[in-house]
């Protein structure tokens, strides 16, 4: 079923990580990731993982579930990996009609998959830990010095958030649709391309029809309830910043300051 | 135009291997005879819309087994395909599945799939929509421009187009007015009375299916509770109140009667029944 589709999914919880500020996870995210394109060698590499290690070791999110979330990059993955192992310079160990393989070739798929591995499961790790609303919640704040050059951080919030909150009901209303049609006999399996697109528009119709009511709906609610924009609105849970959020951004600075005193010494 | 549905040890679980892994119906065995109408009743999340999406194919049963006429669903893909247009489904809120430019071919969709031919479709498709109560004159207008209780009527329409032997209706007639609500039950009888089709329907109203069915199934958590006739369902009221659900209004009058010491039969669920035995208690109040 549709449904089962993890992308994106929080898994509630009251770890250490769960209760960080979003704004603290987001600002770390965007650390790690920085510290990972700056990785070099083998150490600092290390370094890295043992920053995601500890999290995903306080956060208890079972290491299933991250790799869960790289199961739809795999091809990803692997194209990357052979690119990079067929078409770097270096020492050649093996040679076969157009193709060689180089030692640092090996090296350098090995990294990449690396990054790309560690990247995937930290910003797992994030939407895993944060909910929907909290993770929008944050960017607003975290945003919100650009409200001055008149950026609309706060429609553009709201935007996220709304549809963030509608994405299961509208699986949920693809995968009833779908019952619907195949009990009238539709079959979305069978035929070439063009027979299996036009398939779709049983399920595409209703769905747009749908989702049009449920906006113009959702519209008139938030007007009856005097909503007019984010002027002056305030919030039901502030966000502030505690002990925790100051130790985690300094262990964020920690990775980010070894990582780069690696760097020079090219480890 | 009819087929025994068996039910048997029918369990399904959702999302399995995940943490929302959750069992919706457990070890469900019953029959259904050709021509029976069964109501299905049980209080919200009891299973009924996942059992009855079992009768058609549309899911898997994670255990267990569905036989048509005594032949598994499950044998082959052909008996799957066809077993989608033995069984028709009716789904809860069925208008939100229009989707063609007329009324007219929204209907005939079903019997496209099939692949009937362009008369035979015709045919099916008035056919259908006098059953179900549309009026044809409105088959060229577009599906989107009808009221909701129209639309309702032409989405079962749709499913009537197919001539299944077996209708399951997933509670035709919540968010309809009282009159709407009576003037489709009664399409529903007539239809079933005219083909001698196999009808199955869920429903929150004890009223509705009391009226109506052959027998009841009543669901609790996943599972069959009790399966019997109406009027031995309906006795056990207290046992019918501890799982979420109600006994129909009369039902109700009739065992508070008996409790105060009234000659009557306590499993009374129809007005009429009612009627007719008030009227012989005055009756007899009178000789004495
Ligand atoms: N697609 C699905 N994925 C996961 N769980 C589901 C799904 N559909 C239903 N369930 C769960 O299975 C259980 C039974 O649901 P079902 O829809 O069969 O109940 P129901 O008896 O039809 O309820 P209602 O009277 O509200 O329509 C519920 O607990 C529900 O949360
Ligand atoms: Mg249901």
């Amino acid at each position: 079923m549709l449904k089962d589709i993890t992308l994106g999914q929080y898994f509630p919880g009251d770890t250490v990580v769960h209760r960080l500020d979003p704004r603290t996870k987001l600002l770390l995210v965007i650390v790690y990731i920085v510290a990972l394109f700056l990785c070099k060698w083998y150490v600092s590499y290390a370094v890295a993982l043992a920053f995601l290690a500890l999290a995903v070791a306080l956060s208890r999110i079972r290491l299933k579930a991250l790799f869960k979330g790289l199961k739809p990059l795999i091809i990803i993955i692997i194209f990357t990996a052979l690119l990079n192992l067929f078409y770097s310079e270096g020492r050649v160990l093996v040679e076969f009609w157009i193709f060689k393989i180089t030692y640092e070739g090996i090296q350098n798929a090995f990294f990449l998959v690396l990054r790309i591995m560690l990247l995937v499961m930290g910003t797992f790790l994030l939407t895993y830990t944060t909910s929907p609303i909290a993770l929008t919640d944050g960017l607003e704040s975290l945003l919100s010095p650009l409200k001055k050059i008149r950026f609309p951080v706060h429609e553009l919030a709201m935007m996220m958030s709304i549809a963030l909150r509608f994405i299961p009901t509208l699986i949920e209303e693809t995968d009833k649709i779908i019952s619907a049609q195949k009990a009238r006999g539709a079959d979305f399996e069978t035929g070439n391309i063009f027979r299996r697109a036009k398939a779709l528009i049983p399920i595409l119709v209703p769905l747009f029809v749908s989702a049009f009511r449920r906006a113009d709906e959702l519209a008139t609610a938030m007007e009856c309830r005097c909503y007019h924009g984010g002027k002056g609105r305030t919030k039901l849970k502030q966000l502030h910043y505690r002990g925790r959020d100051v130790i985690a951004l300094l262990l964020g600075a920690l990775l980010l300051a070894a990582v780069i005193v690696l760097r020079q010494f090219a480890l | 135009m009819a087929a025994t549905i068996e039910v048997r040890n029918l369990s399904h679980t959702y999302s399995v291997g995940t943490p929302f892994q959750h069992d919706a119906v457990k070890h469900l065995s019953f029959t259904v005879e050709r021509g029976e109408f069964l109501g299905i009743i049980g209080h919200t999340g009891s299973g009924k819309s996942t059992l009855i999406q079992h009768l058609n194919g549309l899911l898997k049963p994670t255990e267990g087994d569905v036989l048509l006429d005594g032949e598994s669903i499950w044998k082959d893909k052909l008996t799957t395909r066809a077993a989608r247009f033995r069984v028709g489904l009716v789904f809860q809120y069925p208008e939100y599945q229009l989707f063609e430019d007329t009324v007219f071919q929204d209907i005939a969709f079903g019997p496209k799939n099939m692949g009937l031919k362009e008369a035979e479709i015709r045919q099916r498709v008035l056919r259908a929509a006098d059953f179900a109560g549309v009026d044809r004159s409105v088959l060229d207008k577009s599906p989107f421009d009808l009221s909701g209780g129209q639309k309702r009527r032409v989405a079962i329409a749709g499913v009537i187009a197919m001539e299944p032997e077996v209708i399951v209706f997933d509670e035709p007639t919540a968010g309809l007015d009282p009159a709407g609500c009576a003037s489709l039950l009664e399409n529903i009888r007539a239809y079933r009375q005219a083909t001698g089709a196999t009808i199955l329907m869920v429903s929150h109203s004890m009223d509705d299916v009391a009226r109506l069915a052959d027998r009841l199934l009543v669901l609790n958590k996943g599972q069959v509770e009790m399966m019997g006739k109406p009027s031995e369902i309906f006795t056990r009221a207290q046992r019918l109140r501890e799982i979420g659900l109600n006994v129909p209004q009369v039902t109700t009058l009739f065992l508070r009667l008996k409790e105060l010491g009234a000659p009557v039969d306590p499993a009374t669920y129809t007005v009429e029944d009612a009627l007719e035995q008030l009227l012989r208690l005055k009756g007899g109040g009178r000789r004495a």
